[in-house]
């Protein structure tokens, strides 16, 4: 379970991302942060992966206080982030260090193979697409077991293809290992193939104004008649957040990927 | 070098495919960089040996090769030979453990670089033959002072390389260290020395290429032995022919020695998507 209360951040320069933020995810939830920008999504998100410092509140995974990066919470970012000086197999295996070789060795195997990457271990990241890089990425974060996985817009960058591809991946695994996931992401139709509570976030100071549960049968459906109304009523609710102080006349939605 | 963290598993060749430019080169035998300055010297040869020009001032390359050879039948040239390579890589040696001390120092503590760089940036804008006086005077005018020199001008690229490339190390690689828990030295291990090696191998390159400048340097403030002593020797006695041999040695030396540089991190580098030059 992951419990936040009361997380708030101040930046040096006085900027507000983040006021009082209380949430609680149950294990195996799938959450996705949405709102425009400076809303706080990703701040919120750095703070649960410990990377940043909140100047007030607690974030807590199986009751353990998370201050800095910590064995039960994952991340991937927008970008891959591999390491170009290890091959495939080296960067998945990063985070495994202590393992002794022969476990781990089966252990990045398996991991490659889940992602659909078996038999990539041994290429230097450069040989990869985008695609593949970013299924690295996920293989490189999933491979510790943490409970918490972070996802900081992971497919932003890539095609409508490969997204969708990657979605129904990221998807898979999850009803593998059903490990708590935290998705920030601008597109509200990747929202709704994936989460089972989307949460909107609004700026001045970041804060959670609508949080909504996702009633939609797996296997998703993109284009069904249910899908589209829900996602109406997602796009609703964000336009209200949206139009609320400082009001905008266009009623335009900034940044919902649609 | 052997415990960093470096994959050195054969990866699969690009797919030739991608790079049809390059392909179009490939068959291009090695030797072609050869061509040029040998036609020059055939050139150069006939030109003497038909009278068309006297050759005095710039022998022929068949006097070039007699006296390189008159000079290997005694010994003599492997001796001077030697005697340049070892001040070259005392001093190469030296500067590439003081900058790499300092570049790191720079890179890595913000106040070390704030204490320590303006000094050493004001120092690299004495040019570094100005060195020469005083390092006689302190060192004397044996080996010391000539080591002490190159140790100087291999110093400044290492040093600058070292610290530009740590400052410049990818912010998103080094969170992706701190994910996963990484102490400090396990960072400096696995992320941030093969991160910065592929610039450190450009230092040492460039700080090698400074080395051979400044032995000469070091060589024309009095040498009894040494490739330098082989062109002030040709200078003063009006030899040209052993001042050409002097100078292609250098090119030979200089040219191997960053070979060796290169291909001894090679094997570590393999993983860098290059360029590799294109038509």
């Amino acid at each position: 379970m992951l419990e936040i209360r009361n997380l708030g951040k101040t930046y040096p320069n006085g900027a507000h991302a983040l006021g009082g933020i209380d949430l609680t995810v149950q294990q195996g939830e799938i959450v996705a942060l949405v709102g425009g920008s400076g809303c706080g999504k990703s701040t919120l998100l750095r703070l649960i992966s410990g990377l940043d410092q909140a100047s007030h509140g607690t974030v807590e995974v199986e009751g353990e206080v998370i201050r800095d990066p910590h064995p039960l919470v994952g991340i991937v970012f927008q970008e891959p982030r591999l390491l170009p000086w290890l091959s495939v197999a080296d960067n998945v295996a990063f985070g495994l260090a202590a393992l002794p070789p022969a476990a781990r060795q089966a252990k990045v195997a398996e991991a490659l193979e889940r992602v659909g990457l078996g038999r990539y271990g041994a290429k230097w990241p450069r040989e990869l697409s985008g695609g593949q890089s970013q299924r690295v990425a996920l293989a490189r974060a999933l491979v510790t077991e943490p409970h918490v996985l972070l996802l900081d817009e992971p497919f932003s960058a890539l095609d409508a293809f490969t997204r969708a591809d990657l979605q129904d991946h990221l998807i898979t695994l999850w009803e593998r290992y059903r490990p708590t996931l935290v998705l920030v992401t601008h597109d509200i139709e990747e929202a709704l193939v994936l989460a089972t509570r989307i949460v909107i976030m609004q700026p001045n100071p970041g804060r959670i104004a609508r949080s909504f549960e996702v009633a939609l049968p797996r296997p998703r459906q993109r284009h069904s008649e249910a899908f589209d109304a829900e996602k109406r009523r997602i796009l609703k609710a964000l336009n209200a957040t949206l139009a609320e102080p400082p009001a905008r006349e266009d009623g335009l939605i900034q940044g919902a990927g649609i | 070098m052997s415990n960093l963290e470096l994959s050195t598993s054969e990866a699969p060749a690009r797919d030739p495919a991608d790079r049809p430019r390059a392909a179009r080169f490939r068959h291009l035998p090695d030797g072609l960089g050869l061509v040029l300055p040998l036609v020059l010297a055939i050139l150069w040869e006939v030109l003497v040996r038909q009278g068309l020009v006297s050759g005095r001032l710039l022998p022929p390359p068949s006097r070039i090769a007699a006296t390189l050879v008159e000079l290997a039948q005694g010994g003599e040239l492997l001796r001077h030979m030697l005697a340049t390579s070892a001040r070259v890589f005392t001093g190469f040696a030296l500067g590439v453990l003081a900058g790499t001390m300092l570049g790191a120092l720079g890179g890595y503590s913000t106040l070390t670089r704030r204490l320590v760089d303006p000094t050493l940036q004001g120092l690299r804008a004495v040019p570094s033959i100005a060195w020469v006086p005083l390092f006689i005077l302190w060192f004397g005018i044996f080996e010391a002072s000539k080591v002490a020199l190159i140790a100087v001008g291999v110093f400044f690229p290492v040093y600058l390389g070292i610290m530009g490339a740590i400052l410049g190390i990818d912010r998103k690689i080094v969170e992706v260290g701190r994910v996963f828990r990484l102490p400090p030295f396990g960072l400096v291990r696995r992320i941030l020395l093969p991160a910065i090696l592929p610039s450190f191998v450009l230092a040492l390159r460039g700080g090698l290429g400074l080395g051979w400048m400044f032995v000469v340097a070091a060589e024309f403030m009095g040498a009894s032995e040494g490739l330098g002593y082989l062109l002030v020797d040709g200078q003063q006695l009006g030899k040209p022919d052993q001042i050409v041999a002097a100078i292609l040695l250098f090119a030979v030396l200089g040219k191997i020695t960053d070979g060796l540089v290169s291909a001894l991190f090679a094997p570590l580098l393999r993983w860098q998507d290059v360029y590799a030059g294109g038509r």
